[in-house]
């Protein structure tokens, strides 16, 4: 069999990237809905733009940071790149050029499902329809990954796929997990009250983590538990360090069975990464404040992905 | 085991479905000429026609979805802001029968294996130059003249690998070469997914009917190249090279790489060192020896041919001189398929093979001579004028059903530069039923064999049949409104 094009190297990468990315701004934006039916008003969704430090961005397209506004922006909105639709453009564009290597049903499910966002106008994606929305796009996302495990060559380009999907979604889960920090800031008196419970609680569920905590911590809800519980847990396919150990699974098949090394940095970096996790003390972390915490993650994480990059694909890196 | 009646139509009287079709006169595919049913087509007939308009309709939105979904897809040079548009595709299939197909067969092997002689003969010897069959200047004064390949001799000195050969059918049923493509001749890919479309639209109608299949173009091909990689090279990698995704046939290209299960390469793919191309994969360069390439000779190699291409691949023209890879179709094709040359094809084929053509031309009167020209500005209402080296339909003027400023403009543009045209007279192109929006009506087609050549030439059972979805239209290309229907070969 040949070897894989370094450039079509990128494009499964940036294809697993891109569709995990969606999946996770789905999610984003529904537990974000769910946050401001909680009477905070529209400054909340002002967090959310924040969370992707699309603050001046926004601003300069579209002024105040109103509901349906920042909605917009993120679901279909064609001149911002980190919105849903462009996301899946930009999965779609990648499969585009992959589809000498990836199966028919692939394609056909991607570009089938980028047509029905494609097709949705603003009034289809309001505050109102905006979970039906959400719903809709992890479906879809879904459907890919689980036509991608049923259909797709396991070659070098399926695990070069699955290390972009378990790099983005620790990423991406540092994120959700960043909307709590940004939108309530557990103050002492707060911590434990209903609403703070009600919030952890939709956090883990926007996660698809509810009953994998329940199952893992059978007392209680804590901050400090969620957070450990989605950063750190061992089990949870979500975790970022679950993803991280993934991603490194990924790389040792892709040198003991392919021959394709990263580079010794990618491996060092990522090394580091996880040590982290599993050493710091999530008390720590939280009182040093959490979200410098995962904004260091996030450093880190683009790092290992430019290693990633000039590793395996360096003419389009 | 007791099972669900079956119900009973309340509506039973539907008109069948070809009741009301008439073909106005013209050579009809399904049903033959006027007074002459075509008795080959009948089993077809007998199973199309009970079908009712309704069912027709649902069956042929389905095979639509499927199409918009599967993001079959050309883009139109035009309209660059429309990247996506379906070509269309007709359900009720083109009929031809065994006998005519083995002659448009053969007739298809003679043109191929004519063109690869002319072509062989005017990079080496030119003996049809000095022997007075073909002008010079549409030789060598040819825009598609490729001085670089003089005295460069090819495996089994095959020019034009893969040929599609564009067959329209006069009143009387005669097929008649239209227009030879030597070059990069697309629609294959649509041959084999209107196939794939018709199996699943209609598993009933195509059981037991018998027609030849077209599913192994993909292994042909790859087979057929195979044979034709440089000497020495024992298990030589194919890949097929296109411009991108923004290319008007990149699904076609897709479609090839996977028929074939090679790789799909741009131009940045491939380096060349030593005079030797590699690929860039993960694992570093790997050797290619034969490029079915889908970009024109002018942006091959910006060192040698256009200079400012980023879609060719550097130093890859000094490789294929020096017999280190094989391109298909090689350079300098565009010669043999010029409208021009065209025109003395019947002639090189009693001088190359010293035989009749198999295949008649359409009459063509050539501008650059004297006569034609006259006879062409004399009759100017009653030909089809077609610039010379112009491909996609544009610019072909239909003298019949032009406006009178057409016809002026036209023939001032004949007497500025005649070389620059041919004419032809208006041919009653064929027609087969088509599904249109107040039923089943007749529309003009035409048919483009594939034809692939190794050592030996192979002809894929039917081809491309092209449809003028515009009532009256001639025009098929898809660029200008034209679908495309299935294409049966029958079996028997």
């Amino acid at each position: 069999m040949t070897s894989l094009l370094s450039r079509h190297a990128a494009n499964i990468y940036w294809m697993g990237r891109y569709i995990e990315r969606a999946e996770n701004l789905a999610r984003l934006l529904d537990v974000n809905e769910t946050f401001s039916r909680n009477a905070l008003g529209e400054q909340n969704w002002a967090a959310v733009l924040e969370i992707f430090s699309d603050q001046e961005t926004f601003a300069a397209q579209h002024g105040a940071a109103t509901t349906d506004a920042v909605i917009h922006f993120y679901t279909l909105d064609t001149a911002n790149p980190n919105s849903i639709r462009a996301q899946l453009q930009a999965v779609r564009e990648n499969a585009r050029s992959l589809r000498p290597l990836i199966s028919t049903e692939m394609w056909t499910q991607i570009n089938t499902f980028h047509n029905r966002v494609a097709a949705k106008r603003r009034q289809d994606v309001t505050e109102a329809k905006l979970s039906g929305f959400c719903a809709m796009v992890k479906e879809g996302c879904q459907t890919h990954t689980g036509i991608t495990e049923g259909t797709f060559v396991r070659d070098e380009a399926w695990f070069i796929y699955e290390a972009g999907r378990a790099l983005e979604r620790a990423d991406q889960t540092t994120r959700l997990l960043d909307v709590k920090y940004h939108l309530l800031l557990p103050s002492v008196e707060d911590v434990g009250s209903r609403l703070d419970v009600s919030q952890w609680n939709a956090l883990l569920r926007s996660a698809a983590g509810y009953h994998a905590f329940r199952r893992a911590y059978p007392h209680g809800m804590t901050p400090a538990l969620v957070a450990e519980f989605m950063l750190i847990d061992r089990y949870f396919a979500r975790s970022v360090r679950a993803c991280l150990v993934r991603l490194g699974h990924r790389l040792d098949e892709l040198e003991r069975a392919y021959k394709i090394a990263p580079s010794s940095r990618t491996r060092a970096q990522l090394g580091a990464l996880i040590r982290t996790l599993e050493t710091e003390s999530i008390d720590d972390v939280l009182g040093r404040g959490l979200h410098e915490f995962l904004d260091d993650i996030q450093d880190k994480l683009s790092r290992v992905s430019e290693e990633f990059a000039l590793s395996f694909f360096p003419e389009s890196a | 085991m007791s099972t669900q009646p079956q119900q009973t139509r309340a509506d039973a009287h539907i008109p069948s479905l070809l009741a009301g079709y008439d073909a106005g006169g013209y050579f009809c595919e399904l049903t033959g000429a006027a007074h002459k049913p075509a008795q080959f087509a009948a089993p077809v007939r007998a199973l199309l026609d009970p079908l009712d308009m309704r069912e027709l309709r649902r069956r042929a939105k389905e095979a639509e979805r499927e199409l918009y979904n599967s993001g079959i897809t050309f883009t139109v040079y035009t309209r660059k802001d429309v990247l996506d548009r379906v070509l269309p595709f007709d359900i009720i299939p083109r009929v031809i029968a065994k006998s005519v197909w083995h002659c448009v067969e053969q007739g298809v092997c003679q043109r191929v294996a004519v063109i690869n002689a002319f072509l062989h003969d005017i990079y080496h010897d030119q003996n049809c130059i000095r022997d007075g069959v073909v002008p010079a200047s549409l030789v060598t004064g040819n825009d598609n003249f490729r001085e670089v390949m003089k005295g460069v001799d090819l495996p089994f000195n095959t020019y034009a690998h893969i040929c599609g050969i564009d067959l329209v059918r006069d009143g009387k049923g005669n097929f008649r070469v239209l227009e030879d493509n030597a070059r990069t001749p697309s629609g294959v890919s649509y041959v084999i997914e209107n196939r794939h479309l018709m199996q699943r639209a209609f598993p009933d109608l195509m059981r037991n009917i018998g027609l030849r299949h077209v599913s192994n173009y993909g292994q042909m091909l790859h087979e057929k190249l195979s044979e034709v990689g440089p000497p020495n090279v024992r298990d030589p990698q194919v890949v097929v090279l296109t411009p991108g995704v923004y290319n008007s046939a990149f699904f076609e290209h897709v479609f090839l790489s996977r028929e074939m299960g090679v790789p799909l390469v741009e131009g940045r793919d491939l380096v060349v060192r030593d005079d030797k191309v590699f690929m860039q994969t993960i694992k570093g360069l790997e050797p290619v020896h034969i490029i079915y390439r889908r970009i024109d000779d002018d942006f091959l190699d910006p060192l040698t041919f256009n200079p400012d291409s980023a879609l060719g691949v550097p130093g890859i023209m000094r490789s294929y001189l020096k017999g280190n890879v094989t391109l298909a179709n090689a350079v300098g094709t565009g010669v043999a398929d010029d409208k021009a040359v065209y025109a003395y094809m019947p002639r090189l084929i009693e001088y190359y093979l010293g035989e009749k053509p198999i295949l008649d031309n359409v009459d063509t009167y050539i501008c650059s001579e004297a006569e034609g020209l006259e006879y062409t500005l004399d009759n100017l209402d009653k030909l089809v004028i077609k610039p010379v080296g112009g491909s996609g339909g544009y610019g072909v003027v239909i003298g019949p059903r032009a406006s009178k400023r057409e016809l002026d403009k036209t023939r001032k543009a004949l007497m500025r530069q005649p070389e620059n045209f041919i004419s032809q007279p208006m041919i009653d192109l064929s027609v087969s039923p088509t599904l249109m929006p107040r039923g089943v009506e007749p529309r003009h087609v035409d048919l483009r064999p594939f034809a692939i050549t190794g050592e030996k030439t192979w002809v894929l059972p039917g081809g491309l049949t092209r449809v003028a979805l515009k009532k009256g239209s001639l025009v098929v290309n898809s660029s200008q409104g034209g679908g495309s229907k299935d294409t049966w070969v029958m079996e028997e």
